[in-house]
Parts: structure tokens; sequence; C-alpha cells
């Protein structure tokens, strides 16, 4: 195990610059989550922090060695790849321990390491069978065997669970935090689904065309997120964004479309009449007297909860409540944020505004 | 009122015939669209398979249709120099010249699979003696090869490393190198462009799996592309065998069997004692000669093509 250092990387292919100078610490044990649409830059990353992709410029260092020109194997890293990668010749057995032979240990030592990674991960009946004889999730669970079985200083996994139906990936997320619960290693894992990464990560990297926008636990993303990119990526239902202008003279407020007055605690200071955005989450909307008129347009059930996609001053906001309340479309309804819990963004960068 | 209602509609309704059941039987109309080929197959693959066994068994001549005498041809053959050097050459044709194709076609293809500038170009340009037709690729080995305006004797002696041109098609070993090496010309991009396709379903993670696992080059080639290339390998060397022993075209247009019988084969042997000299019984013996030894490489490529352990299950990677 051993902390990474990630230090102004960029990366070029060709004149095209992919990443432009991404800055990520990694402590030792941590489970980060690189997070972010497709090309954004998170999987090139990975493959250089892996060495399957030249570093074009900054430095990428594991423990206290910089490993630029450091070949891969003898990086001490083992990855999990999006497709398994697992080879079709070989049994679960001789899969798990073909790195181990390729480093000329002795066969009594690769059994015994391959034999403690399987009952890991349960895979200790399927040891002699051959990959196309397994399951998605076994095939999962193997590529992961692959890895463990090297003891690795760290892990990086590639959108391992992107090949799963969704049942079985909430419960791989599970059994991934939990391994590394278990075995503490420095873990990099690249996603683009946020719930992944909400769910599994310690430190989540947000990613966007190759900058990093935010870095953060979980909840510190999901509270206070930096810019209106990273307020709309994390979180589901996404984040409603209403255009309009502060007002600070008196009490703080918020004039949002067609004059829609929304509440806000307090504004930045000299502020009056200046254009921003407003952000609110659906699960941060109530139902109260003094809110903004809006008509539904469309009910979602989910059992627990309920959607409710509305018309707010002309905009389509959505909200989400717990309780159950008797909505059907075309009702009029009077929606109130949060004050407290209210995002405000500039209009023109997107950088937070409100503390 | 309601049985005479029912009466007619009853009265439609007949037993479906036989033949009526044929006509919706999906086997029956299977065998039909297979009767042309099969047609074709009869006709042009067995029928003369089967007379050029017949034959064999005959004392056929050019212009007289032969009496059955047993094994008489065979008898003949058994004692005869000229047939088993015949098979000794087909023999060493085809082992030498399979193997040579099947390092260098690996090599080529090994070499194709990498990214390299005019990949494209490269791969078509691999193709070229495989498209032209071996009579004229022959005629211009002959030319090559030929005792007095070699242009390998005359850039040799230009060199000033001979003195003379060498004998190429008149010297037996000469000779025989000669052919093989134009074989082997003529064989390697059919064993080098099917490789490169079966490489080339090698999933490209497999390597970069294997290099984090720490592999060097050629233990990826040992313990991945080798093995994953096992079952396409079979096909393409069965086939290259089977081609190579038969093999008549290139060594007619180039020794017509010479010097002294050295380069004959069965296949040539074969067509200048039928054909030339009109034993087509005897003839017939020789190239039925050569259905044990197909039919051996066949055995071995059968035993070589049964699906590997590894590949059998779902395949729904």
């Amino acid at each position: 195990m051993s902390s990474v250092q990630i230090r102004d990387v960029r990366k070029s292919f060709g004149n095209f610059e992919v990443l432009h100078g991404v800055t990520i610490p990694i402590e030792d044990g941590e489970f980060v989550v690189l997070v972010g649409p497709s090309g954004c830059g998170k999987s090139t990353l990975l493959r250089m922090l892996a060495g399957l992709e030249n570093i074009t410029s900054g430095t990428i260092s594991i423990g206290d060695r910089v490993v630029n020109n450091v070949q891969p194997k003898e990086r001490d890293i083992a990855m999990v790849f999006q497709n398994y990668a697992l080879y079709p010749h070989m049994t679960v057995a001789d899969n798990m321990g073909f790195s181990l032979k390729l480093r000329g240990a002795k066969q009594e030592e690769i059994s015994t390491r391959v034999k403690r990674a399987a009952e890991i991960l349960a895979l200790t009946p399927l040891l002699e069978r051959y990959p196309r004889q397994l399951s998605g999730g076994q095939r999962q669970r193997v590529a992961m065997g692959r890895a463990i079985v090297r003891d690795p200083q760290v892990f990086l996994f590639d959108e391992p669970l992107s090949n799963l139906d969704a049942k079985l990936r909430v419960a791989m997320r599970t059994e991934i935090k939990e391994l590394h619960q278990r075995l503490k290693t420095t873990t990099v894992y690249v996603t683009h689904d946020q719930i992944e990464a909400m769910t599994m990560a310690d430190k989540i990297v947000v990613m966007h065309d190759g900058i990093v926008e935010q870095m953060g636990t979980p909840l510190e993303l999901y509270d206070t997120p930096a810019n209106q990119f990273v307020a709309g990526f994390i979180g589901s239902p996404a984040m409603n964004f209403l255009k309009g202008k502060l007002k600070s003279n008196g009490s703080a407020g918020f004039e949002g479309p067609n004059g829609v007055k929304l509440p806000l605690k307090t504004a930045p200071a000299n502020s009056d009449g200046q254009p921003a955005v407003y952000g609110v989450r659906p699960e941060h909307f109530t139902i109260a007297d003094d809110g903004a008129e809006a008509e539904i347009i469309v009910v979602e059930p989910t059992g627990s909860e309920t959607q409710v996609f509305a018309k707010l001053g002309g905009e389509q906001v959505v909200a989400v409540f717990r309780e159950r309340h008797q909505f059907s479309p075309g009702d009029k309804i009077r929606l109130k944020p949060d004050p407290s819990l209210v995002h405000l963004f500039d209009e023109t960068t997107g950088k937070r505004l409100n503390g | 009122m309601a049985d005479i209602a029912i009466t007619p509609a009853k009265s439609q309704i007949r037993e479906a015939s036989s033949w009526d059941q044929l006509k919706h039987n999906r086997n029956w109309l299977g065998f039909w669209f297979m009767v042309p080929a099969m047609a074709f197959l009869i006709l042009f693959l067995a029928y003369p398979l089967g007379l050029g066994i017949w034959l064999s068994f005959t004392d056929t001549k050019i212009g007289r249709v032969g009496q059955f005498i047993g094994y008489e041809n065979y008898e003949w053959l058994w004692d005869d120099a000229i047939f088993w050097l015949s098979v000794f050459n087909t023999l060493l044709y085809t082992f030498v010249a399979s193997a040579i194709k099947f390092g260098i076609g690996l090599y080529l293809a090994l070499l194709l699979n990498e990214n390299m500038p005019f990949k494209a170009l490269l791969r078509a340009a691999v193709l070229i003696p495989f498209i032209v037709p071996t009579v004229l690729s022959a005629l211009a080995f002959w030319w090559i090869f030929d005792s007095q305006f070699s242009i390998i004797s005359w850039s040799l002696k230009h060199l000033g490393l001979i003195n003379e041109n060498i004998n190429f098609l008149g010297d037996t070993t000469w000779a025989r190198i000669c052919v093989i090496f134009a074989n082997i010309w003529r064989g390697v991009p059919f064993v080098a462009i099917t490789l490169l396709a079966g490489l080339q379903t090698v999933s490209p993670s497999l390597y970069e799996a294997a290099t984090l696992d720490g592999a060097s080059r050629w233990q990826m080639f040992r313990h991945i592309t080798y093995p994953l290339l096992t079952p396409i390998i079979a096909v393409v060397m069965t086939f290259s065998v089977l081609f190579t022993f038969t093999d008549f075209q290139l060594i007619w247009a180039m020794t017509r069997g010479g010097p002294v019988n050295a380069t004959h084969l069965m296949a040539t042997l074969s067509y200048q004692r039928a054909i030339i000299a009109g034993q087509l019984g005897e003839g017939a013996a020789i190239a039925s000669a050569m259905i044990p030894f197909l039919l051996a490489a066949i055995m071995v490529s059968w035993f070589g093509l049964q699906r590997r352990k590894w590949q059998q299950g779902e395949n729904n990677d």
C-alpha cells in the first residue's frame, strides 16, 4: 500500500490536449473515484497511472517514487478492466496466478495465494473453470481476484461494473467496497456513474473536459458543489437551475424566470440586481403556502418517493417528495425551496457564489 | 336447423393428405434446397474421384477401354523406383515448404499486426504472390533460375562471388531448392493473411492485462498470442499442406519433374504417366495413392480443429 501523487499531469494525443494539468493527491489506503462524463479524460488518466499511456508532462508518483519512466510491471499496480480482459484459454486459477508465474514464483506459493484470493471472493468452486463458462458477475470477480493475488500497492478499476446488469451492479458495488475495507489497498476507481462514485468513494474527483472540477468527500460535493457543473453532475435527479437576478437590498431574495420570487437566506454583498443561477435540489422543495406557484406536468411515483415534474415560472423543474401527496397533472401547487439549502452560481463562470 | 348449418362447413374440411403434409414439411423443403449443391458436388467431385479410383483398378489406356485387373497397377508401382522417388519428393516438398511457409507467414502476420506507416498498403502488397496466376509466376521463376540468363547468377558474378552460372534447375539439389522456394513464395501470403485475421481477433486488452501482469514481448507471444491462435493455425496449416501436397502447376511449368525425376511429385508423375504416356490406369493408381496421405493430413486437422476446452461454453463477451 502506498500513496499516489498526481502533479500537474498533461496528456496530448498529437496536437490535441486531453488532460490540461491535473493534480490529485491520493492518500495511503484511500478509495478515490474519478467520475465525469465520457471523454473527460478519466480513463486516460487511469491508464497513465497504470503505465499504458505516456505522460506528456507533469509527474505521477507511487509511494516516494516518480513512475513516469517506470515500466508498467515495475509499478506494482493491478488493474481491473472494463471488459475484464481474462485470458480465455486459461482456467480461473491460471488467470489469477499468471502474474506470479511470470515472476517465477514457486508452484506452491502460486496455489496458496490463488486459493486465499479465491476464498475472499468466493471463487473456490470455480477455480478449474474457463472464463467462457462463467457468468458476468463471476468474471468480474475473477478479474478482481487476479488483482488481489498480486497484493499490489494500488488497485486500478476502469469502469468495472458497466458491463453488468443493474441488479448485479449494485451487489458488486457493495462487494468492492467491502473488499476495500478488508484489504485497505489504495484504490483508484473510474466510472461515469455518479451513484457509484457517491456510494463507494472516500474521495470523489469530478473531471470534465480534461480538468478537475472539484475534489472532496461525497457529501462535500453534494452539499457545497464548487460550480454549476459539479452541482448538476452529482445527485439524482439532477439539481434544478433557474436563471434570474439577485436581490440584496432589504431582505435577501432571488427573482427567477418571469418574475418568480424565490427565497434566499443571505445574498452576497453588493450583489443587488446581479444576474445569477439559482440551484435547488429536487429533494429540497417543500409544499408551502408562501411557495411559488407551479403547474404539475407529470407525476412519477417510485414507491419510496414521488418525482413531480412541474412548470415554475415557465421553466420545468423536478421535485421529489417522500411523503405521499395526491397530485395529478394540471394541478397547481406551491413549491418552496429550503432557503438554507439553496445554491447560487455565477451566470457566466458557473462558480459558486454562496458559502 | 342447427344440423343443416353445420353439415356443409364440415364437408369442406378434408383430411390433410400425405402430399399436403409433405408440402409443409421443412425437412422435405430443405432437402430440395440442398439438391443443386449436392448435384454439383456429386458431378464434379464424387464422380471424378470414383472414376479415378475405378480406373486405377483397370488397364485403361487413351483410346482403349480397359478391363478390371485388380491390384496389378499398384503391384507395378510397388516395384517402381520412380514412383517411390516421387513419394519421397512429395513428402519432402510438402514438409519443408509448409514448415517454412508457417514460419515466414506467422512472422509476417505478427509484423503486419503492428502499428506502422502504410499498414494497409503493405497488407495489400503481401497478397501479390497469391493473386498472380501460378503459371505466370512459375514462368518468372523459370527465368530467374535459368541456367544462362538467371539474374541471381548474373548478380553474384558481378559481385565477384562466383565465376560460373549456377545450374539452378539442372542440378538435382538446386532444382529441389528452387521449386520449394517458388512454392513458399506463392504460399506465404495465404498463411500470413489468414494468421493476421486470427491475430486481429485477439482483444488488445489482453495484451494490456499481460503488460501489467509483467509479461515480456516473448512471454506475451508464448502465453497469449500462440495459444489463442492455435485453432486458426490448425485450419491454415491443414489447407497449406493439402495445397502443397497436390501441387502440380508450379512444378510442371518450372521443371516438368526433372532433372532425373528429382522434382517429380506424385501429381506430376500421375499426369505424365496418364496423359502424356497414355497409361490412364497407372496414372490413376498414382493419383489414388495420394488419398491415404491426404486422409492422414485431414485426420490430423480433424483432431487439431476440435474445439478446445476453453472454447466451449457460451460466448457473450
